[in-house]
């Protein structure tokens, strides 16, 4: 008895240790994340331009997204295209990128460092910049194609091709995914890519039916991590098309509109209700992949 | 490359008939491919800056014959404040960034890799949940409170978060790393007098250096690189960091001088690269890490 009382009062003291500890974050997360996210949440049914206090509008800023703002329309759907595109793609060539430099290759450490570079520079304005030059009238794309005797125009200035320039950039930093990949398929067990080998499966099939379902919770992984990312690309777009989304909205990701509208145009009520409707789109998104992931994602030590 | 057969056997069947010398040249020649065509633009641009402007545009290759630091000297001192300043100002928050996102960082994950307290699992659960929140829901309040606390053109806004631990990846990365050390060093420590307080700074933060290490370069990367935070808070040029500097150059400049551009944007990268280099084995492990566990 005397044991459980001296324990639980060393819990009781170990309690407070441990919110001594967590008191930096603590504080952050109410002052900086849920305070903020209910104001945020309030100021989504108000007009507040910063200067005069906000004043309620009910569901007006929802109704003017969905049925008299062309502009938010078009950023969902620049933004669902580049999802659409390029996380995809992103997953699959981080994948056959992975599986080249799995077995045995030599020099591995190097490519692995090489191939994984681009991640880190891609999200600064030096990139940016660099590919508003490779992508413009007279960039460094352009000068390879007029060597085969084609003339294109500026890529990142006409709107069919602009979005395409930053889904590359995109792309380019796939070393993030590609060696979040290569580290599991380093985890598949040799011995059953053998078993299968002797019943005669070969590297095709074996990718499909040994690797690839043993990689399902890395993919899982990925695809959530990179979703969310790609959602909110901002800083590409915005050195790319100068702050404007342009040519033609072509590259007005929907958090460029949200700064656009919050920022430049003090229509803070709007960008809140904008924000708040990405965050139901992403726990949607999110909670339909863990729904899923039961179907799809195999965990070695469950059948 | 005859080898291959649809019908009777497997695409790709024959193994052991194929030179393993062979198909391994063929892969590092696709990896080599791929390597080039990414990394080229990079290279590229380094050896622009470094040519004369007249050439910077007409030539596609690497190589010059008149090298110069003309572009440097140009675009050092062409924005509208000299880089130098820019850099200043890109450290201060970075240096101060770092400190801060350790500091919280580690205490937080120690009290939820080690202790017991009320309510554990669900501010564990809350932390993980704000890793896959999208700051845009807080960014319009946070503006607005930071301009209330007249925090604008200050480096508070960028800084004072991570003292916060606003960040959950890198509690989360922390996490993860302690409770791979073992617990009977925790004991021992107790056994020999020490308080929670001493078992974290004398035992569990030396041996959790790689994850600290990790967690410092990807701050510092992401502090350097970060272009929206200090676009929202900074609206003086004597404030601004690289990344505003270059932003704003490129409105000056327009296209006409790509030279001087290449010149800065080669020398806001090259702390990154630098870092890079220094430290790609933690780097690397970090990532591949976060996936796995």
């Amino acid at each position: 008895m005397s044991a459980a009382v001296t324990k639980s009062s060393r819990t009781g003291r170990e309690g407070l240790t441990a919110y001594l500890f967590l008191s930096p974050w603590l504080i952050g997360i109410v002052l900086l994340t849920l305070g903020p996210m209910l104001y945020s949440a309030y100021l989504a049914f108000t007009s507040y331009d910063l200067l005069s206090a906000p004043r309620w509008i009910g569901l007006d800023n929802f109704r003017r997204m969905f049925t008299a703002d062309p502009r938010y329309l078009s950023s969902v759907k620049v933004t669902l295209v580049y999802v659409v595109v390029s996380v995809p793609l992103l997953l699959v060539v981080s994948m056959v990128l992975a599986l080249l430099l799995n077995k045995g290759i030599k020099f591995l450490s190097g490519y692995r460092a090489l191939f994984y570079l681009p991640s880190l520079m891609g999200a600064s304005v030096a990139i940016a910049v660099l590919w508003r030059q490779i992508f413009g009238s007279t960039g460094l794309v352009n000068q390879v194609l007029s060597l085969f005797g084609i003339t294109h125009g500026s890529w990142v200035g006409s709107p069919g091709t602009a979005l395409w320039t930053i889904v590359t950039l995109n792309l380019w930093a796939f070393g993030a995914t590609m060696i979040i990949f290569l580290a599991g398929l380093r985890q598949v067990p040799a011995e059953l890519h053998e078993a299968a080998a002797v019943d005669g499966a070969g590297p095709i099939r074996r990718f499909f039916s040994v690797t690839l379902p043993l990689m399902t919770p890395l993919i899982f992984f990925n695809l959530l991590l990179d979703t969310i990312h790609a959602f909110q690309v901002f800083t590409g777009a915005f050195v790319v098309s100068r702050g404007t989304g342009g040519p033609a909205d072509s590259t007005l990701f929907y958090t460029l509109y949200l700064y656009q509208q919050g920022f430049a145009e003090l229509k803070m009520g709007y960008a809140s209700a904008m924000a708040w409707v990405l965050v139901i789109v992403l726990a949607a998104f999110t909670g339909f992949l863990f729904l899923t992931a039961r179907r799809w994602v195999y965990y070695g030590d469950e059948r | 490359m005859t080898a291959v057969t649809v019908g009777a056997r497997p695409l790709f069947g024959r193994r052991r008939s194929r030179n393993p010398l062979v198909l391994a040249l063929i892969r590092h020649a696709v990896l080599i491919a791929v390597l080039v065509l990414m990394l080229y633009p990079v290279v590229w641009m380094v050896a622009a800056s470094f040519r004369p402007s007249a050439e910077v545009m007409n030539s596609l290759g690497l190589f010059s014959k008149n090298y110069t630091l003309d572009n440097y000297q140009q675009g050092w001192s062409a924005g509208q404040l000299d880089f130098s300043r820019y850099f200043l100002n890109s450290v201060a928050i970075t240096v101060l960034s770092i400190a801060g996102n350790l500091f919280s960082c580690s205490l937080t994950a120690y009290a939820f890799a080690r202790l017991e307290f009320p309510f554990k699992r669900v501010l564990f659960g809350l932390l993980l949940a704000t890793m896959l929140l999208p700051y845009h829901v807080t960014l319009v309040p946070q503006y607005i409170l930071f301009n209330e606390l007249a925090w604008m053109n200050t480096y508070l806004p960028l800084v004072v978060p991570k003292w916060l631990g606003v960040e959950a990846f890198f509690i989360f990365l922390m996490v993860q790393f302690i409770r791979t050390l073992p617990r009977e060093l925790d004991d021992a420590a107790r056994i020999d007098g020490c308080g929670h307080w001493r078992t974290f700074s004398r035992i569990i933060l030396p041996l959790a250096l790689p994850a600290i290490g990790t967690t410092a370069l990807f701050t510092f990367i992401n502090s350097w690189n970060d272009f929206l935070g200090p676009l929202l808070y900074l609206n003086r040029p004597e404030l601004w960091t690289v990344s505003l500097g270059l932003n704003s150059f490129l409105d000056v400049t327009g296209e006409s001088a790509y030279g001087a551009l290449f010149a800065m944007s080669t020398l806001a990268l090259a702390p990154i690269v630098g870092f890079f280099l220094g430290a790609q084995k933690l780097l690397i492990e970090g990532v591949a890490t976060t996936g796995l566990k």
